[in-house]
């Protein structure tokens, strides 16, 4: 009933190209922002904060990185932490070495070392693909664990290896308590998801699902496969980086390489599967979704009342996760935001479907 | 023969790094054959488990990232079922598991998910593995247990009249590298010799060809799933003896990854071969040249093997992209 | 639909619950952070079987701590460091004056939460593991490493081979090889055997075992290439069995092999059995076996059903480690019950009674635990105690617990501990506290 786009007429060339063409979309996305920005800061607890919110805006941005290559340009990579590990490496370097930087400097900075090495790990695509790749991306994952491991500057000779951060501090404003961290981590999601709306609407983005849909096609109409191929892994590792940068800054606060493991590449396509590849609203629902599920799971029998040992707990958790995977492949293999396009079909012919 | 020269220089330069730590006298000549035969036997065990990915990927095109996991139930199965009953009874028990395992994934995963792109399928296989970890540690338990097949441990020495301090040889690794030696034989036996092979090699090469000659495909997946079931209980053994049955055990399968690109995803000799040349290749670099990188550039420790094989496997790729022994129907890009 | 609304329901309920938990007084909440999945939990769980089974003594036998009963809540780490973190945050605000003190058995996760204790305000006690200049109470307000840190038992472990050789100065132009678990916990004691290498002249063989550590054929390999006279084990889970294994194999003598006091536990040397016979390995806290206290626990927890692991298993080393653990925590509060009176206490306050811990010989007596630790007493400035240990040997079926005590060489590791805890407090642009104005 309210939601309905008749009647709204574009005018210009301009109006018929904005983000969101409808404006009861605008309007819910305005809403969505002000109460993201506005209210939650004085609604949610610090558990809240700590333990979902900031998570999840980080593996969002994160999310969106891996979707540009895997969901977007049709590459696939198994080892995507690696890049977060080089951003968060980088961003600590930096930190380390040029104190004066701004953080959201060492920010861009960071992201750019990443997505150097993410095209150098993306040079393989060049010349296999599929599963071959994919398989081959784990390279990435298993060097990058070494290389933060082994070589001792980028630690800073650490006698542990374990690096540590101290509090981001930029012109003057200092992110410590976790509504700051929320609301400067919700400022760059927002920033970089509309980056990312606008890239993969131009002609980048529309090279990257030429060469995703069929390689061969894009090639016959001038789109050159070593361009489209690398900046989507140039763009992807540059977010994951940025992610990366984030996540050892602001979420951990200290860690070894073993915090950029393969589980987290594992849980970053999760992420992207669930949520919806090719789909920038995929990755925020993903992310959530992944960010969520196990917290969740971990305290539904508290909840109930029946409390299950952890042990067991942890194991079901897995099984339910792994059957979720799979449901949702076999289900809806478009992932939550295709739900989502679909409850707006429906939402548009409400309460009159005929 | 002038289209190979990136294979053949790759080629040379392999064995031109393998052979010099013998040639600049970095190794003792025993201690050097020792290396060599410790990368044989790990590439082995690494074969075994490459073995199972690439059955199922020929059969089915499914990239069963779950096949770890597989290993890690099948000897949890042995190792809790010997516990109450004698080894043998236990392994055919347990056999008699993954079979039903292999009935379920098809039932449940593959078919409903049937002409699914191959990424989609490899996605459904990492479900699988979260599912099979949570459910192998709630069936049987998440501590360390024992497979204990009753051979020596310690280890002999031979030769030690042609080396200066002989060479130290497990009889462990000896009977797994048969036992390898048999399954690889009785394999190519049954996709060679028997109707079931000839159909499972023929549901491999044209899935719907298959099917109008009345093939039927789901039997035929749950029989190729059951053998990489098999597969997976020898690794699962054999590595369980060896190492304890344990969680981590699911973890080594990572390592067989580079075995199948090296070797081809369909290959059953890639797989083999590609494990001798991995375990190997891995173990060479970790041994001779980890301590010389650790040296030149300060590191922390060497522990090269991990991206070692990565990169062993990248470079076959990039002069062969289909593999080693791969089908050349991959097209290139 | 329908199951909606039950979720939802379930949420409310379990909100209005903790809302209902936190009006109760007289609670005293521990937190627990355990792993019982993944590849090291054969070695988390016994440790938290001791940990919960003393929480459940405690309330059984006495009713609490001083009348103030225990509460606790399990949460499940898989040893991941970002789960630990999430475990923490997750349970830091419970019961009514939140967390008494974590202790997350990771060094990891210690790395990570120390960050956070100093805003959060709650002491983190590391008995024999974490930071080793988290000792420096000074700058590590909420660090609490009881009984030593991994400086100290390499430096015993030092003393322990030199002494063997007949003198330190022996181990002029010896090598010995550190084969470590590649992560924080690995890494630590690499400083000072550094240092002591210079010192004494012997030569330091590193090699890295990367997670979990099922794959060490090329380690053994470059040992065996390099014979080193000793060999230090710096493992955890599954790589301290896999270690041995490969050194059978390999040939490599057991009785030159020495385990920190986290390689020398039950499942580490049990799948090798016989052939691990002469291995050894350091013991602080709690070597194995049943004494006072376990038939207590029995007595109290699991004649009534109440047992948190299997009958059989209580007294094994990790398990009785994390009894020892526990009881640390509890002993803390205990003391700060004295200064603020009998009732539940915050994190800050137990922080009073973790920094004036004066475990006695008698106390330990009375405790039921003779035997299984050694006297332990702390400081503002020190917040680990003397560090003693004896060296423990594996008979093929028995950890035999030797006779030698050996204390770390303060004199050494002290400098190692004020420079490497001001660097962090540089790093970190911590204000130091001024020990002498607190006590006054």
């Amino acid at each position: 009933m309210f939601y309905r786009e008749n009647g709204q007429f574009k005018s210009s060339y301009a109006a018929d190209q904005q983000m969101l063409p409808i404006l009861q979309d605008r309007v819910f996305m305005l809403g969505l922002l002000l109460f993201a920005f506005a209210a939650v800061p004085f609604l949610a607890s610090d558990y809240l904060f700590l333990s979902i919110l900031i998570p999840f805006l980080i593996l969002t941005l994160a999310a969106i990185g891996l979707n540009l290559l895997v969901g977007y340009c049709g590459q696939i990579s198994i080892g995507h932490a690696a890049f977060m590990a080089v951003g968060a490496y980088a961003a600590y370097n930096l930190v380390l070495r040029l104190p004066q930087l701004n953080f959201l400097v060492v920010l861009v900075l960071a992201g750019f070392i990443a997505a150097a090495a993410g095209m150098l790990f993306g040079i393989p695509s060049l010349r296999i693909k599929g599963l071959y790749l994919a398989v081959a991306t784990l390279a990435a994952q298993f060097f990058m664990d070494w290389l933060f491991a082994r070589v001792k500057w980028f630690t800073d000779y650490s006698p542990s290896g374990s690096v540590s951060t101290a509090t981001i501090e930029m012109l003057g404003w200092k992110i410590d308590t976790p509504v700051r961290k929320y609301v400067f981590l919700l400022g760059v999601l927002v920033v970089f998801t509309v980056v990312a709306k606008n890239l993969v609407r131009s002609h980048i983005g529309r090279a990257w699902m030429a060469m995703r849909d069929m390689d061969v096609a894009a090639e016959v109409i001038g789109i050159r496969p070593v361009y489209a191929k690398l900046t989507a892994f140039a763009v992807s590792s540059f977010y994951v980086g940025v992610a990366g940068a984030l996540w050892g800054f602001v979420y951990l606060g200290a860690w070894e390489p073993l915090a950029f493991n393969l589980t987290l590449s594992l849980n970053l396509l999760f992420m992207i599967i669930i949520g919806g590849m090719g789909s920038l609203l995929g990755s925020y629902f993903g992310a959530a979704f992944i960010v969520v599920l196990p917290i969740f799971l971990d305290q539904v029998p508290a909840m109930l009342g029946v409390p299950i040992p952890t042990a067991i707990n942890s194991h079901l958790q897995s099984m339910i996760f792994g059957a979720l995977i799979v449901f949702f492949l076999i289900v809806e293999p478009q992932g939550l935001a295709r739900l989502w396009a679909i409850g707006k079909e429906k939402l548009r012919l409400w309460p009159f479907p005929h | 023969m002038k289209k190979n020269w990136p294979v053949l220089t790759l080629g040379a330069a392999l064995l031109v790094g393998l052979a010099l730590p013998l040639a600049t006298g970095a190794s003792a000549p025993g201690f050097y054959v020792e290396v060599l035969l410790g990368g044989l036997m790990t590439g082995v065990l690494y074969s075994l488990v490459a073995l199972g990915f690439a059955l199922i990927f020929k059969a089915s095109g499914v990239f069963n990232f779950a096949q770890g996991t597989m290993v890690l139930f099948a000897a949890l199965a042995v190792a809790r079922l010997a516990e109450r009953m004698p080894l043998w009874a236990a392994i055919l028990l347990a056999m008699a598991i993954m079979v039903a395992l292999a009935w379920l994934i098809e039932r449940l995963v593959l078919r409903p998910l049937v002409n699914q792109e191959g990424v989609a399928l490899l996605m459904a296989t990492l479900g699988v593995t979260y599912f099979l970890d949570g459910f192998g540690q709630i069936v049987w338990g998440s501590d360390i247990y024992k497979i204990d097949l009753g051979i020596a441990k310690e280890p002999v020495m031979v030769l030690d009249k042609v080396f200066q301090g002989g060479i130290l040889v497990n009889k462990e690794d000896f009977v797994s590298a048969i036992v390898a030696a048999v399954l690889v034989a009785g394999l190519v036996l049954f996709f060679q010799k028997t109707a079931t092979g000839r159909a499972l090699r023929a549901v491999a090469d044209d899935h719907q060809a298959a099917q109008s000659i009345g093939i039927p495909l789901n039997r035929i997946w749950v029989i190729v799933w059951s053998v990489a079931g098999f597969v997976a209980l020898v690794a699962g053994v054999i590595w369980g003896s060896q190492l304890g049955v344990q969680f981590s055990l699911s973890q080594v399968a990572l390592k067989a990854l580079p075995v199948v690109i090296l070797g081809g995803f369909t290959s059953i000799a890639g797989a083999i071969v590609g494990g001798l040349i991995i375990g190997v290749g891995e173990k060479m670099a970790e041994v001779f040249l980890g301590p010389v990188l650790v040296k030149a550039f300060d590191l922390a420790g060497g522990g090269i093997e991990n991206w070692f094989a990565y990169v062993l496997a990248l470079l076959f790729l990039l002069v062969r992209p289909e593999g080693l022994f791969g089908e050349k129907y991959i097209d290139r890009v | 639909m329908k199951a909606k609304i039950v979720l939802l329901t379930a949420a409310a309920a379990a909100i209005g619950s903790t809302v209902v938990l936190a009006q109760q007084a007289k609670e005293q909440f521990f937190p627990v952070l355990s792993y019982r999945t993944g590849a090291y939990a054969p070695n988390g769980i016994p440790f938290a079987n001791g940990y919960v089974d003393y929480l459940k003594l405690v309330n059984a036998r006495d009713g609490g701590i001083d009348g103030v009963k225990i509460t606790y809540e399990e949460c499940e780490t898989g040893y991941a460091t970002d789960k630990g973190v999430e475990c923490y945050e997750r349970l830091k605000g419970k019961g009514p004056t939140g967390a008494t003190v974590f202790q997350p058995l990771s060094t990891g996760i210690t790395f990570a939460l120390t960050d956070k204790s100093f805003s959060d305000h709650i002491p983190i006690i590391t008995a024999g593991y974490g930071r080793a200049d988290s000792v420096d109470g000074t700058v590590f307000g909420w660090n609490f490493p009881l009984g030593g840190t991994y400086w100290d038992a390499a430096d015993m472990l030092v003393q322990h081979v030199g002494k063997k050789e007949g003198g330190l100065d022996k181990l002029k132009g010896k090598k010995i090889a550190l084969v470590y678990h590649d992560s924080p916990y690995g890494k630590e004691p690499i400083a000072l055997l550094e240092l002591r290498a210079k010192m004494h002249g012997f030569e330091l063989l590193l090699l890295p075992v990367t997670s979990p550590g099922v794959e060490q054929k090329a380690t053994w390999l470059q040992i065996r290439q390099q014979r080193p006279d000793y060999v230090f084990l710096w493992g955890w889970g599954v790589m301290n069995s896999t270690a041995l294994k490969e050194a059978v194999a390999t040939g490599y003598p057991r009785e030159k092999m020495y385990g920190v006091w986290w390689s020398g536990a039950e499942p580490d040397v049990a799948p090798v059995g016989e052939a691990a016979k002469g291995y050894n390995a350091l013991v602080f806290l709690a070597p194995a076996g049943q004494g006072q206290i376990h038939k207590d626990i029995i007595k109290y927890v699991y004649d009534k059903g109440q047992g948190t692991g299997k009958k059989a298993e209580i007294g094994e080393v990790l398990y009785n480690r994390g009894l020892v653990s526990a009881m640390m925590g509890v002993e803390a509060v205990r003391r700060a019950h004295i200064k603020y009176g009998k009732k539940p206490l915050t994190g800050e306050q137990v922080r009073w009674g973790l920094e004036n811990l004066a475990i006695d010989k008698a106390e330990i007596k009375k405790m039921g635990l003779e035997g299984f630790m050694l006297p332990v007493s702390t400081s503002c400035v020190n917040h680990s105690g003397e560090a003693t240990a004896t060296i423990e040997t594996w008979n093929g079926s028995k950890w035999m617990v030797g006779s030698d005590h050996y204390a770390a060489d303060q004199q050494i590791i002290k400098p190692m501990i004020r420079a490497s805890a001001a660097k962090y407090a540089a790093e970190k642009k911590i204000i130091k506290r001024d020990c002498a104005k607190e006590a006054g």
